[in-house]
């Protein structure tokens, strides 16, 4: 169980580590949770393979978090069922589940110092002091937290904590770990960081990992397979690269990767479409022919290697993302845009 | 930059310290004075006899025991029962609950007299003989309230999440009880308890209502005052109580002084 001796750069050219022999490692059918008039979650079904790194994505209140909690067993399904491992954990409580959790606030017990909160689960489960000492001790070197074992939590900083929180979580080798946006009190660098090092102790403990996060660079980075929540409900389940490249609905195209919804009427078509910034082409002056649409720029954010153009087409304000280059576009000025008939993408209709 | 206080601001706090404690020194001078019938300034001498005296006194033994008796167990009472109301309320909504927490901290706001009353009227509609369970009963209504209010303070400051992070790695409810809340709200315990212990070692106002004809220290304090032969006595042992109540509450105040706040920040979802 070595953390990361392999350098982070070979991370893509390991196998998988999905096991699809095994039943999978949740399964949620027709899942619902409501808080008096409030859905939560509202009939979501999924199955997470394991040995899986999957993430719920979704604005706050988007009922991921809930979702989470309900495979963690804090929170009791109005309707719907659960299986972990192939068995239904639909009314087990927390500690009779096979699961362990890193909390949002990372939820350290204060009097106790950092041995004894890693230590915790073999203790509740009797295993003698010197046994768990030493087990926690392994265990925080893995965490690269070696020698901190008599700090209290307090004396921590925010990234050390988050590290006793997973090592913690971590210790009685779970086969199903959650994680509730365990990143998103560290600041972008370290969160940055801690997203590669999650994803090596995933990979090299083989264990499924269930992530909930709002954001989205964060979920493609990270997961083999992403869930989209809106309003309680899965909005699209696919591959971090579907997910981009082919969002079903106008919220996915806009929540991840913040699309262009195209109005299918400006380009002489029915529906609606998204479309990339980076897909865009931008001229300057104003050219005819298929597939160029005139508009007036409105603004300009040299981004240094790349640059943001914000255009008005008609009623509709459209982003185009290009590769900076000498050109100095003047605000107001007229430009052109074009791009592929490829880059469009039709969507569905929403709810 | 740290600057001195004006000379009036050092007059004010002068004079609201000598307000505030100027009758506590006079009872503790007249502890030792040789004169047992006036507060002649200054004392004509001082002695130590009035402390034997006060030692002698059988009956202000037996007010003392009995008080320390009642203060104990309306202390027991009060952390047991002030506890699961904290817990009730700290880890359940349900509607009207800021009436009943309102309604559980009356008995503090509550005048004495009104309290005793109270007592005594339902006391008499049950036909309960006043004795000593009825001073103690008397005492918990009070005592509830201040172990309440110091264990749901901390429950506050104790994250629930806490109590899930303990199930998941695999305690349950008793172990999680045992292991995590317990060790948290320890301190709470103890300070709360030491206030209702103050708390009852001097209340007078419930007590009679609710006595018969025992006697609790600050009652037979009360009774000396009108015999004034040997008002040194009374005053010796008002230091006494003096000490017995004031290091609980000091203590109190040292064990519940803030300790690190420990929440790793961030919203929730």
């Amino acid at each position: 169980m070595s953390m990361v001796d392999r350098p982070y750069l070979a991370i893509d050219d390991r196998p998988s580590t999905i096991d699809t022999s095994m039943p999978n490692a949740v399964e949620l059918i027709n899942l619902s949770c409501h808080f008096g008039s409030v859905r939560a979650v509202d009939g979501v079904s999924l199955e997470i393979r394991p040995g899986e790194f999957f993430s719920m994505l979704g604005p706050s209140g988007s009922g991921k978090t809930t979702c989470l909690r309900l495979i963690g067993g804090f929170e009791q399904p109005t309707a719907g069922r659960i299986l972990l491992f192939g068995q239904d954990a639909s009314r087990l409580p927390p500690y009779a589940r096979d699961v362990n959790t890193v909390f949002q606030d990372y939820a350290l017990f204060p009097h106790m110092n950092v041995r004894d909160n890693v230590a915790y689960a073999l203790m509740v489960r009797g295993v003698g002091r010197a046994e768990r000492y030493r087990r926690a001790e392994e265990m925080l070197e893995q965490v690269k937290l070696g020698g901190l074992g008599d700090r209290r939590p307090g004396q921590l900083s925010g990234g050390q904590r988050q590290r006793v929180a997973l090592a913690r979580a971590l210790i009685n080798k779970p086969r199903l770990l959650l994680l509730d946006e365990p990143l998103g009190a560290l600041d972008l660098k370290l969160r940055e960081e801690m997203q590669i090092e999650l994803k090596a102790l995933q990979r090299s403990l083989g264990i499924t990992f269930v992530y909930v996060t709002h954001d989205q660079s964060e979920a493609l980075s990270m997961s083999d397979r992403v869930a989209v929540f809106n309003q309680g409900r899965i909005e699209q389940l696919d591959t971090p690269k579907r997910l981009y490249e082919h969002p079903r609905t106008e919220f996915v195209a806009r929540f991840v990767g913040s699309a262009n919804v195209l109005e299918g009427s400006i380009i002489g078509l029915k529906g609606k479409y998204a479309l990339r910034p980076e897909r865009i082409r931008v001229q300057p002056g104003h050219h005819g022919g298929p597939g160029c649409l005139a508009g007036e720029l409105l603004d300009v954010h040299y981004l240094g290697s790349q640059t943001r153009y914000e255009v008005r087409v008609g009623e509709q304000r459209l982003t185009a993302i290009t590769s900076s280059d000498e050109t100095d576009l003047p605000i107001g000025s007229p430009v052109t845009l074009s791009w592929d008939p490829s880059a469009l993408r039709e969507l569905e209709v929403s709810r | 930059m740290p600057s001195k206080p004006s000379l009036g601001l050092r007059i004010a706090f002068i004079t609201g310290m000598l307000f505030l404690h100027f009758p506590i020194l006079v009872i503790v001078l007249y502890a030792f004075t040789t004169e047992d019938r006036t507060y002649q300034f200054p004392p004509p001498g001082l002695t130590l006899k009035w402390f034997g005296e006060a030692f002698e006194r059988q009956d202000m033994w037996r007010a003392l025991l009995l008080s320390l008796e009642v203060a104990g167990m309306a202390t027991a009472i009060a952390l047991i029962l002030g506890t699961m109301v904290a817990a009730a309320i700290y880890r359940f909504e349900f509607r009207g609950k800021d009436v009943v927490t309102a309604l559980l901290i009356l008995p503090i706001a509550l005048p004495g007299i009104l309290t005793g009353i109270a007592l005594l009227t339902t006391f008499k509609r049950l036909a309960v003989e006043p004795s000593f369970w009825t001073i103690v009963i008397g005492h918990a209504t009070f005592c509830m309230v201040t172990v309440y209010n110091n264990v749901v303070a901390r429950f506050r400051r104790t994250g629930h999440s806490q109590l899930e992070a303990s199930m998941d790695l695999g305690a349950d409810w008793f172990r999680t009880w045992r292991f995590v809340v317990l060790p948290s709200i320890a301190t709470a315990l103890l300070a709360g308890g030491m206030l209702s212990f103050a708390l009852s070692f001097d209340e007078v106002i419930v007590t009679t209502f609710t006595a018969a004809d025992q006697k609790t220290l600050p009652i037979w304090f009360l009774n000396e005052l009108f015999r004034p032969r040997e008002r040194p006595v009374t005053n010796v042992v008002a230091v006494f109580v003096m000490l017995i109540t004031f290091l609980p509450i000091v203590l109190a105040q040292w064990l519940t002084r803030d300790t690190d706040d420990l929440h790793g920040g961030g919203k929730t979802s």
